[in-house]
């Protein structure tokens, strides 16, 4: 198994998460004019969001490396589908954090229930903690690949029926009180500024990947092998 | 017509057994009333009537957990699952079957904790019987997979409520919204809605996770 071709990669995707994720702050910084309501403190904003896309983009992921494994039954896929789950949580941690200091800066409080994003990370974060759990109490093997398979579709088809019901809670029982729509009319620097934010997130989880990736393999590698010399 | 016929014996056999050993209906009987009572001290006098409805949203959803945990204990203990992997049926046969059973289960100490609900705490609403009968089967759509899942793990009855609470939530939702809320049709739709995507997943996938 050659592991060189990978490693290149990964540091070229490492190198380049560094270069967007520096000038993308550095844009978001000088650049971008202050936000008309929030002010200063909304630039968190170039941070905040592109972690949320890509934490999402990791589990999707997961799902995609799942269902090949479900439809092809091939074995390493098992490893690539854990690996996202691995890397989207880490992401999910880091908007659950950013989005908090934001939710403290504008409104004075680390957490609020109105907050749809944070409210359904939260319960994201729930359910693929119980994804390692899962994992660790199963016999390694080609079931418990399937099984964290399952778990790992199941989690994509949770995110848009949580939102969903997130919404619906809403209105019942908090009051709506925060509507934050910045999203949705970018002007041309801000767009800018957080695409490039953006390619730099997705960037740094995709060489996390693939660092981890590679290492999680040796791992495995390493333990055939102490196996097959008992 | 052979796979409706399966469905039925593996659906008969659980209820059987049910009938003859009383292991579990009667525990989760005696368990949801057991949290009313304790929700009646849990709740000050002050706090709004409403908040009982979200509490029983709660007993449902941990009498499921109950439930549950022992739906596949005598598949797990004289190694039955092994059996029937290897019978000449569909897998999802083996799913639909013990949600069948998991939904009867739920529904009759439902048929206990409704009324015992409405006597110690609010009237029972026919919107609310209409969203426990929606509930149950996404919790026992989504249960039964997991059970299985935990089952073949070493944790088992510590794993399930784990896997389990995450996924449910959209369902206290929708069970919570059909209650309380001036419009429970949005509620009770939203329930259907959650009820059709897990089944077809989770009849989808239980072949994989009963299968090496």
């Amino acid at each position: 198994m050659s592991t060189s071709l990978p490693n290149n990669r990964t540091a070229a995707l490492a190198a380049a998460a560094f270069v967007l994720l520096l000038g993308g702050v550095a844009l978001a910084f000088y650049w971008v004019p202050n936000a008309p309501l929030e002010g200063f403190r909304q630039r968190i904003f170039y941070i905040h969001v592109p972690v949320a896309l890509t934490a999402y983009a990791c589990f999707g992921w997961a799902a995609w490396k799942a269902l090949r494994l479900l439809s092809t039954r091939d074995q390493r896929y098992d490893l690539e589908s854990y690996t996202a789950v691995h890397m989207g949580v880490i992401f999910g941690i880091l908007t659950l954090v950013t989005g908090s200091i934001w939710a403290r800066t504008s409104w004075g409080v680390w957490w609020s229930w109105g907050e749809r994003q944070l409210v359904l990370f939260l319960v994201l974060f729930l359910f693929y903690s119980a994804y390692f759990m899962l994992r660790y109490s199963v016999e390694p093997g080609p079931r418990r690949a399937s099984m964290s398979a399952v778990y790992a579709l199941f989690g994509v088809v949770l995110i848009p029926v949580s939102f969903l019901a997130i919404r619906l809670a809403e209105g019942l029982i908090h009051p709506v009180v925060f509507d934050r729509d910045i999203g949705s009319n970018l002007a041309g620097s801000q767009l800018l500024t957080f695409v490039v934010c953006l390619a730099g997130t997705l960037a740094l989880a995709a060489s996390l990947y693939g660092n981890e990736l590679t290492g999680k393999r040796i791992d495995e590698r390493l333990r055939e092998l102490r196996e097959a010399l008992e | 017509m052979t796979y409706l016929a399966d469905v039925g014996a593996l659906a008969r056999k659980d209820l059987l057994l049910e009938l003859r050993s009383r292991d579990t209906l009667p525990a989760m009987i005696l368990f949801v009333v057991s949290t009313l009572v304790v929700f009646n001290f849990s709740l000050p006098a002050e706090t709004g009537d409403l908040a009982a409805y979200g509490l029983l949203w709660v007993a449902i959803v941990f009498t499921a957990i109950l439930g549950l945990t022992r739906a596949f204990a005598a598949e797990r203990e004289q190694r039955v699952l092994d059996g029937l992997v290897l019978a000449p049926c569909d897998r999802s046969a083996i799913w639909l079957g013990k949600g069948i059973s998991v939904v009867a289960f739920l529904a009759l100490a439902e048929v206990v904790a409704l009324p015992a609900f409405g006597l110690f705490f609010e009237p029972v609403t026919w919107e609310l019987v209409a969203a426990v009968a929606l509930a149950d089967i996404g919790l026992a759509a989504v249960g039964t997979l997991l059970a299985a899942m935990a089952a073949a793990s070493r944790a088992r009855e510590l794993l399930l409520p784990l896997l389990f609470l995450p996924l449910v939530i959209p369902v206290v939702v929708g069970g919570v919204g059909a209650s309380i809320a001036d419009d429970p049709g949005r509620y009770l739709g939203f329930l259907g809605l959650y009820d059709l995507i897990f089944a077809i997943l989770s009849w989808a996938s239980f072949e994989y996770v009963v299968t090496e």
